[in-house]
């Protein structure tokens, strides 16, 4: 029977442990990232960064985003219902993590767009594609093509333009700055700085309305 | 009464290797899940040869059965087998072209070094060798 007593202890033990040790890292983590948000800002927003919403706005949610990463396609809409259900008060800032094979390819077309003054609507047009060129058993990266014209880009000029090698030296900055951040997983959310730990739509929800409150109080 | 003793003595024993691999286990999970870093090939691996054994080894705490070495030894050896492969790679003395991991996270990518110098594949290899050990021990306890 103490042997019995012995074990059941041991199990309760080590599951309370566990569970300690994960909010106490957990709580280290975000003290961390409040001051890297507060002592170096840069780390979370580029001046080449792509930004979403009024510069008023008090609430900064960056988003470490890889165009082929059906995650990340499943959550634009979920932001940007955020963004309509809170309006001016959240700026979305959209930083690039190609973690996907041969996803900068998309990166290097989405910058291009940019110059168009296109790129939301080629991230649109490329979210809504990607079941058809990202498949993960059989990439088909050449097949994005015959949607951009959706996006009303010129699709010449974009064949020219993502070539360019400080469209290549930007990736690698952001890939740099995710690395810093502990980013490992797209999309990597950051509302102010503080990181979304427990990663789920309502999670994302809780931690956005917790900077909404802390920033607007009425 | 020393029969009574013995049994016990070799119930501490098991009792010790199913905490080392249970803390072990948790210790993985505490990696991949709460600190986030991608757990490569043959990390995979060696947990398929590792968590079985917290359910294999409690198992044969209750009742006590001195059998459980015969089934927990084989998982152990395979997985101290891969873990000792992981670390020579991981220390470049394998070349990194031959090893089996091409796509996702590196098998040799540092992620920690604990009090300077253990590093997560080492961890995996000193517990299957103490596993090892204690299940020996047990072994050759039983047999006297």
């Amino acid at each position: 029977m103490k042997t019995h007593i012995i074990f059941g202890l041991t199990v309760v033990a080590l599951i309370i442990i566990f569970v300690f040790g994960s909010s106490y890292y957990k709580g280290k983590q975000s003290e961390k990232f409040d001051f890297m948000a507060q002592e170096n800002s840069e780390l979370f927003v580029r001046d080449h960064s792509q930004t979403l919403g009024s510069d008023d706005a008090k609430v900064y949610l960056v988003e470490f985003m890889d165009p082929a990463c059906e995650t990340c396609a499943a959550f634009s809409s979920f932001v940007k219902q955020m963004m309509e259900a809170n309006p001016g008060k959240i700026k979305l800032v959209l930083r690039y993590a190609p973690f996907h094979d041969g996803a900068d390819y998309f990166v290097k077309i989405l910058e291009a767009a940019k110059k168009q003054g296109k790129f939301w609507e080629t991230l649109a047009v490329m979210y809504g594609s990607q079941g058809y060129w990202a498949s993960h058993s059989n990439p088909q990266p050449q097949r994005i093509w015959q949607f951009l014209p959706q996006a009303g880009v010129n699709v010449e000029q974009i064949r020219k333009d993502m070539n360019d090698p400080a469209i290549a030296k930007l990736i690698d900055q952001d890939l740099a700055d995710a690395k810093t951040l502990g980013v490992r997983k797209t999309p990597g959310f950051f509302a102010n700085g503080k990181p979304l730990q427990n990663f789920g739509y309502q999670q994302l929800q809780q931690l956005i309305q917790s900077e909404i409150n802390a920033n607007y109080p009425n | 009464m020393t029969h009574l003793n013995k049994k016990s003595s070799s119930w501490n024993i098991l009792f010790l290797c199913w905490l080392i691999v249970s803390v072990s286990a948790m210790g993985s999970l505490f990696f991949s899940y709460v600190m986030e870093f991608a757990p490569c090939v043959l990390c995979w691996y060696q947990r398929i040869f590792l968590f079985p054994l917290v359910i294999i080894l409690a198992v044969g705490l209750f009742p006590f059965d001195k059998s459980v070495v015969q089934y927990a030894l084989p998982l152990a050896i395979v997985g101290w087998l891969t873990a000792a492969y992981h670390n020579l790679l991981y220390a470049g003395i394998i070349p990194e072209s031959i090893q089996p991991c091409s796509q996702g996270v590196s098998c040799t990518e540092e992620y920690i070094k604990l009090f300077g110098f253990l590093s997560i594949p080492m961890l995996s290899l000193l517990s299957f060798s103490t596993i090892i050990a204690l299940l020996i021990i047990l072994k050759r306890g039983i047999k006297n």
